[in-house]
């Protein structure tokens, strides 16, 4: 029963916290911009009102159209759903490791990528495309930075990666293996949720976008279940980010104390990493579309030098 | 289990004679073939199910007045899994046909292409079972020439008789090899039985050993299609009917992954060196990433589908290469291990890929072109294809909860297990290899994102798709059973990893089945749930109830659903077909990437009007990838074969009385080499 509450409790967190999310590394972006900004809770209003309009559905269509939105939002959220959050032993943790986390996001984006040619635009098809190089380059560097971290716990499956580091106090056995691959694995972050400098969240120039130009044909509960998702799964890369390479304060049993701490923990350091995106996202310009491979390439063998340090490391 | 096996063959050699026997009555015919052919099928599945569960092998065997041969054949836990392979597409393909067949009616003798396949299905069936290096080779060379008569079925269309004749040469270079494996085991135990192949005591040399395994690689590897034997199958495989290509893209190829493991864990299995298993494991990364770099850039969907067979027969081998590798070093568990992902993989692979080829079938059914930028916007017009489709793409793309992901994330944990081997090198190398599988399963993502979006959704982009209707009921079941297969194998390991692992525990020793499977089953667990595990049922469910979820959510916060459609905003025009994105545009940013590989090289030309530049009269575009391995290895070894013949002509000159000299100047020195 209790570990029930657990994955209902988690569920409600990643959809509650995404859109604040959103709206905090708006908010930075804008603060650094010298603008006052919309409120952090803007996201939120969006989402509801998008929920109440009438979708308009291009007539070219067929069902993927409009099963896509569902499917997306089910396979970001079930990927939420495996790891641990705030709790370092997460309920779900025997239905999927690290590996069903991956291809569980890729489900999303492989359904993504068909509505996008579904509506028949030229735009459409553009972000397909793109995403589909992106995403191709970006799961091999996403695979062998998190085979690193799973050498050091023995183990692929997330939450005893975490359990594991969290009890050694987060003492790290090889600190550069481990530091290369958190290098690696946020550039993965930033291209795979379509972040600065891959891809521009925030622009609507059909020329140089690839998530928003995929769900351009979108509109009503539809595009709301898209961006609604496509917070989420920015919020499951940072969870992973912060609960893998810096578990420390996560709860390892579930006394109410150690939980409530490490709810508040969680969110700070959820809300620190977004802060830290959203002065990335200010600091630099978006890549060329060919740059991008360059920039993968670099965490992939940021990844590989994180293996072989491992292991060379201890000997 | 004998009933069962003479049923079989009763039905095979029944299909396969009395069609031919009919006067033209071409409806009976194919009702007769194809209904025999699918009673094969079934008796098949049961054999296979019993065969598995058997405690002990069930063997038979004929003596023949050739010295050596004996028609002996053995059911054993290896044999019948793949007996129950290519019994399942053997069934889809065979009801699939029924309605295929249309396509054929009048043109061509439905009685002679039904009776072929019977053929071709019983010597499948047949070549897993032989248990006699001489038999194996005579059913393995029936198998060959049967499927080179079905590739050629449509002789008459230009490019179908030299791709007939690709495979062909092919496949007997490839026999050769065989021959010369079987040879070098023939030479130490003095029988070409396989129980003397296996015997425990036989001692071969290390050399001539080596020398087996690697004559074995490169046999079986050209029925396989590993890189870079692979040539032969984009052009053989979409030649064929398509049921045909379903059969033999999707079980005959695992005729050959069946043999390699037959002889490497079967004859010398005792012990290997490692750089075995790493040569297995290289070619299978390299077979798995070309495989799928090349069918990126397909647009012939039958040539897609052969090109992915490359990437899975890699990705199978994979599996079996981490299994050798671990087997050197006496890791048998692991070892274990790595052959059932590659078996998981091998059956998986069999039921989506002969579910695509089938899906591509009805498409090329109903529109007459293999050409994806001619499709489009079909899923409105054929669902049931589309729908099948989807579950293929979904499978051979790996994306949960599909069986293609269940077996892909088991190659995956044996890759990653690599940290408990003692060499460094072979420590980095499996992770390395996981790192191309993934970037297999992401360009496996696109190109099926590709051949799915571009051919079943959008617009139709040619009066062909346009008019597209849905297939036949027969053919709509063909496919709906391997789509229920995929779906079955996909959320049910627990019902598929005991069968595999009585196969492992056999080869390697130690049965694992017990370990994999955690909580009653519910679990697929490698090492231990702490380790690594995924839940397909709890996935899958997890999945649903999501989904529910958000279609919950949509209910409650927002207004009752009313939809509008109106046409997609083409920025004030419009909107055609010819403004989608083509496949073409939809891979170039991939093309670009990996430049290196593929060394595209475009051409444009364009006309200008006379009056001024900036209006086009007249604009032609064209694009090639550079096929590497035909023209650096291909080609210049065709060129030097030819140079060669074209030097010897001279003592071919035609005259009888020469020829007697050469033969008696033979003769005499064989005699005085004899003395």
């Amino acid at each position: 029963m209790l570990q029930v509450l657990l994955v209902a409790v988690q569920l409600i967190m990643l959809l509650s916290l995404s859109p604040f999310i959103v709206g905090l590394i708006r908010k930075v972006k804008a603060r650094l911009q010298c603008r006052r900004g919309a409120s952090v809770l803007q996201p939120y209003a969006d989402l509801a009102k998008l929920f109440r309009k009438e979708p308009v559905i291009s007539s070219t269509t067929s069902w993927i159209f409009t099963a896509a939105p569902y499917i997306v939002f089910a396979s970001t959220v079930a990927a939420g759903l495996l790891m641990p959050v705030f709790v370092s032993r997460s309920p779900l943790n025997f239905a999927g490791n690290i590996i069903a986390l991956v291809y569980l996001l890729a489900l999303g984006t492989f359904f993504m990528i068909l509505a996008g040619l579904d509506a028949g635009s030229a735009f459409g098809g553009m972000g397909s495309s793109r995403e589909a190089i992106v995403a191709t380059l970006a799961e091999p560097a996403m695979m062998l930075s998190i085979l690193a971290i799973a050498l050091t716990a023995g183990s692929t499956n997330l939450s005893t990666i975490v359990h594991k580091s969290a009890l050694l106090e987060g003492v790290v056995l090889a600190p550069p293996a481990h530091l290369m691959a958190l290098a690696a694995l946020f550039i993965v972050t930033l291209a795979e949720t379509g972040r600065v400098p891959v891809d521009n969240p925030a622009t609507h120039l059909e020329l140089t976008m690839i998530h928003e130009a995929m769900v351009l044909e979108y509109s009503g509960r539809y595009l709301a279940l898209m961006e609604w998702a496509a917070g989420i799964k920015l919020l499951v890369f940072l969870t992973l980010i912060v609960n893998v390479f810096a578990p420390w304060g996560i709860a390892t049993s579930l006394t109410p104390s150690s939980v409530a701490l490490g709810v508040v923990v969680y969110l700070l350091k959820v809300s620190g990493l977004a802060v830290v995106i959203g002065v990335i996202e200010s600091m630099f310009a978006k890549l060329r579309l060919f740059r991008v491979p360059e920039l993968l390439g670099a965490a992939f063998i940021l990844s590989l030098l994180a293996l072989v340090f491992f292991y060379t490391l201890r000997g | 289990m004998t009933t069962l096996l003479t049923v079989l063959l009763a039905c095979y050699l029944f299909g396969g004679l009395a069609p031919l026997c009919l006067p033209r009555r071409s409806n009976l015919q194919n009702l007769l073939a194809h209904g025999c052919a699918a009673a094969g099928g079934v008796v098949g599945l049961a054999l296979g199910v019993v065969g598995l569960l058997a405690a002990d092998p069930l063997t038979g065997s004929l003596s023949s007045n050739i010295p050596y041969l004996v028609f002996a054949l053995r059911l054993d836990a290896l044999a019948a899994f793949f007996v129950l392979t290519i019994s399942l597409v053997g069934l889809a393909a065979s009801i699939y046909a029924l309605g295929y067949m249309a396509e054929f009616s009048g043109r061509l003798s439905l009685a002679a292409i039904g009776s072929l396949l019977n053929g071709f299905l019983l010597s499948m069936t047949l070549v897993v079972l032989a248990d006699n290096g001489f038999f194996f080779l005579i059913l393995w060379e029936m198998m060959s020439l049967l499927s080179y008569a079905l590739v050629v079925t449509e002789y008459e269309q230009p490019g179908v008789r030299e791709a007939g004749l690709f495979y062909l040469i092919m496949t007997h270079v490839g026999t050769a090899f065989i021959i010369l494996t079987f040879l070098i085991l023939f030479q130490e135990t003095g029988s070409f039985s396989f129980e003397g192949f296996r015997h425990p005591d036989q001692r071969l040399p290390e050399g001539l050993r080596s020398l087996a395994f690697f004559t074995a690689l490169v046999g079986f590897g050209a029925k396989a299609g590993i890189v870079p034997l692979h040539v032969w199958l984009p052009y053989a495989h979409p030649a064929a009917p398509s049921h045909v290509s379903a059969l033999m893209s999707g079980v005959m190829i695992k005729t050959a992954v069946y043999a390699l493991i037959r002889v490497y864990f079967d004859f010398l299995g005792g012990q290997f060196p490692w750089w075995w298993g790493f040569t297995i494991l290289v070619v299978g990364s390299v077979s798995a990433l070309l495989g799928v770099m090349y069918a990126l850039m397909e647009h012939d969907l039958k040539s897609l589908l052969a090109f992915h067979s490359v990437e899975n027969i890699g990705i199978i081998l994979l599996g079996i290469g981490a299994g050798m590798i671990f087997h050197t070093y006496g890791l048998h568990e692991l070892a274990a291990l790595g052959l059932l992902a590659g078996l998981y993989h091998t059956i998986n692979h069999a039921a989506f890929k002969a579910l695509l080829f089938m899906g591509a079938g009805s498409v090329l059914f109903v529109t007459h072109t293999r050409n994806i930028e001619e499709y489009g916007g079909l899923l409105r017009r054929m669902p049931w294809t589309g729908a099948c489709f989807l579950i293929g793409a979904w499978s051979i793309a790996a994306l949960p909860p599909t069986n293609g992901f269940v077996s892909e994330w088991l190659v995956f944990q044996s890759l990653f297990l690599s940290f408990q081997l003692p060499t460094l090198f072979l420590k980095l190398m499996l992770p390395i290899a996981a790192a191309m599988l993934a970037l297999t399963g992401a360009l496996a993502l696109a190109c099926f994102a590709k051949a799915f979006g571009m051919s079943f959704l959008a617009q139709p982009r040619s009066t062909h798709a346009r008019h597209a209707r849905e297939v036949p009921m027969s053919m709509r079941i063909g496919m709906g059973l391997l789509a229920g297969a995929c779906v079955l194998l996909g959320l049910a390991p627990m019902l598929v990893v005991p069968l595999l692992d009585r196969i492992t525990g056999s080869l390697t020793g130690v049965a694992i089945g017990a370990k994999v499977l955690a909580l009653d089953g519910w679990v697929v667990a490698p090492v231990t749930v702490e380790f690594s595990s995924i839940s397909m049922p709890v996935l899958a469910a997890l999945l649903v109830g999501v989904g529910l979820l958000g279609l919950l959510l949509a209910r409650m916060i927002g207004k009752p659903l009313r939809m509008r459609y109106y046409k997609t905003w083409g920025c004030g025009l419009n909107l055609t077909p010819r403004m989608e994105y083509t496949a073409t545009g939809f891979v170039q940013p991939i093309k670009r990437v990996f430049g290196t590989i593929y060394r595209p090289t475009v051409k444009l030309e364009t006309e200008f009007l006379e009056q001024s530049k900036y209006f086009i009269k007249h604009q032609r575009f064209e694009f090639h990838i550079e096929p590497l391995f035909e023209k650096y290895l291909y080609k210049p070894v065709v060129a030097f074969l030819l140079a060669m013949a074209d030097r010897l002509r001279i003592i071919q000159a035609g005259s009888l009385h020469l020829y007697l000299a050469y033969i008696f100047v033979t003769l005499v020195l064989l005699l005085l080499w004899a003395v």
